[in-house]
């Protein structure tokens, strides 16, 4: 249905772009061979975001992630949002197009924040016709990220691996595996990370992300992580990422880090490291 | 069963209580992990609007405006995925804030921070030089209709806007003085900057906008150093379109 790949994101590290940066990334991008941009971003008119966007789209492959679809939402899709997400697409023609297991906007509103949702029947089958209609407007496959949680549904009856896998076969999507999301979660929710790897359907990870934490505790004094990306990686997460590697083998390994951004050298440090972390399993 | 209707209610209503059904690992309901949420929704629309209006920041303090800018997120949340349009009635939320009434050029001054951000995100256009215009036969000339860039913006006020726009964000600046100013934002490439007009200006480039004619627009506005003006539209590259 789809000619183009799900995923032709290179198998290196890739980081988030940060316009700060762009004059270092034009210089020497180091290791890093591609960069995600958040697609909300890049959608007014005119002006320095989309100069940039197209001059880094003419050098590097691109990952456009959304943060704003809200495909989890329990309302329809926004018509309109689709469509600035295609012009944005058409325009560059990314290597990649994700988006959220969450919802962001309720009605007309929009809350800027990825909210969470029970894995149920209902919520499957709303997810897999929003990303339908998501595939169908854009004409591409689409990859959809694994949430980092904080609290769980008691009206779940699906296990997040499970859900993300049946959302895969039914809407024909691909998945991106968030590394830190997955420590955040199994911490917060008390399961076993390395567990939930093994359930994970790899065969369908286009895209791998990694970020950094907070940690707080919760009213009873458990530990409590935040997905922050407004730090380095802690290591366990790289820890967890050595053991998804070895199961999936190399994958595109983006590096995220969105608050707090610090200078160029710092990330391009990070992604060193997810260079490291992929030729252990490229050799 | 909880709604995404329950879910959104508490994360604007800080007395609200947690929606039922969420839990901790154990089947405990946990305030503090829903009270994620509920932090980062307002955090993150605070700090985009700290980001979006950083002279009415530096005006009101760290704390008042972050107090302020709290209340009008709970009450304005954004109505689009586009930050970038977030805080469009800013300014009138500011003006309608009784406990701001004596700070009365607040509304102006966030006004024109809104400006400065449409103008970063607007439509590129075509420079067109002072030649193309100066080239042009005399009463070609005084035809010529001017069309001025998607990213100009005029702001017009009854306070100091400049000066106190300007003072905001660097305090060794002059101390702003009692006067009317009109800005005209203009992007020269891709950073907007707001330029003071003389007196009268505002008329001839509102006069531009409409669409008349440069006599017209000149009529308009008498006692306006147009030659002025015209310099400061052909150097900053505000003309996009010349049509006779
Ligand atoms: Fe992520």
């Amino acid at each position: 249905m789809f000619d183009t790949p799900m995923c032709s994101l290179p198998l290196a590290p890739g980081l988030g772009y940060k316009p700060q940066h762009f004059a270092d990334i034009m210089q020497d991008a180091g290791r890093t061979r591609w960069f995600e941009i958040h697609a909300e971003n890049y959608m007014g008119q005119g002006g320095r975001p989309l100069a940039q966007l197209d001059a880094l789209a003419s050098r590097f492959p691109i990952s456009v992630h959304g943060v704003g679809l809200s495909i989890g939402g329990e309302g329809p899709l926004d018509a309109e949002h689709l469509a600035r997400m295609k012009t944005l697409c058409d325009r560059i023609n990314p290597a990649s197009f994700s988006e959220h297991l969450a919802w962001s906007s309720h009605g007309a509103e929009y809350l800027n924040d990825l909210l969470p949702l029970p894995y149920t029947n209902a919520s499957l089958s709303r997810i897999c016709d929003h990303i339908d209609q998501v595939q169908a407007t854009l004409g591409r496959k689409m990859l959809l990220e694994n949430p980092s949680s904080y609290l769980a549904f008691s009206e779940s009856t699906w296990s997040e691996p499970d859900f993300l896998r049946e959302v895969a076969k039914r809407a024909g999507c691909g998945l991106l595996l968030d590394v830190n999301n997955v420590f955040v979660s199994a911490t917060n929710l008390e399961f076993s990370p390395q567990d939930y790897i093994a359930a994970f359907p790899l065969e369908e990870v286009g895209e791998i992300h990694l970020g950094g934490h907070d940690e707080d505790e919760d009213d009873h004094g458990k530990p409590l992580l935040i997905d922050s990306h407004g730090r380095e990686i802690a290591d366990p997460v790289w820890a967890l990422l050595d053991i998804t590697l070895a199961y999936s083998g190399p994958r595109p390994l983006l590096v995220e880090w969105d608050t707090d951004v610090p200078d160029w050298p710092v990330l391009a440090a990070e992604a060193d490291r997810a260079a490291q972390a992929l030729t252990r399993v490229l050799v | 069963m909880t709604t995404q209707t329950d879910f959104r209610a508490g994360l604007l209503n800080p007395d609200a209580p947690m929606p039922e059904g969420l839990t901790n690992a154990h089947g405990v309901p946990s305030p503090k992990r829903y009270g994620v949420y509920r932090n980062n929704v307002t955090v993150s629309l605070v700090d985009a609007l700290q980001t979006g209006f950083p002279a009415i920041h530096s005006l009101l303090g760290d704390q008042n405006f972050r107090a302020l800018a709290t209340h009008y997120a709970r009450a304005n949340p954004p109505q689009s995925p586009l930050m970038m349009l977030y805080g469009a009635d800013f300014a009138q939320f500011l003006a309608q804030t009784q406990a701001l009434a004596h700070l009365p050029y607040l509304p102006d001054i966030a006004a024109l921070e809104y400006g400065l951000r449409s103008s970063y995100h607007a439509a590129n256009h075509d420079p067109q030089p002072f030649s193309a215009l100066l080239s042009l036969a005399p009463e070609q000339i005084d035809d010529a209709k001017l069309a001025l860039a998607p990213s100009a913006i005029l702001m017009q006020s009854v306070w100091p806007i400049h000066d106190i726009y300007t003072f905001a964000l660097d305090p060794t600046t002059p101390q702003p003085q009692a006067a009317a100013q009109d800005i005209l934002i203009l992007r020269k490439e891709f950073d907007p900057k707001p330029h003071l007009l003389p007196a009268n200006a505002a008329k001839f480039i509102r006069a531009l906008g409409a669409g008349k004619t440069l006599s017209q627009a000149i009529e308009n506005a008498p006692d306006t150093d147009v030659g002025a003006i015209l310099t400061l539209l052909f150097t900053e590259g505000a003309i996009a379109r010349i049509t006779v």
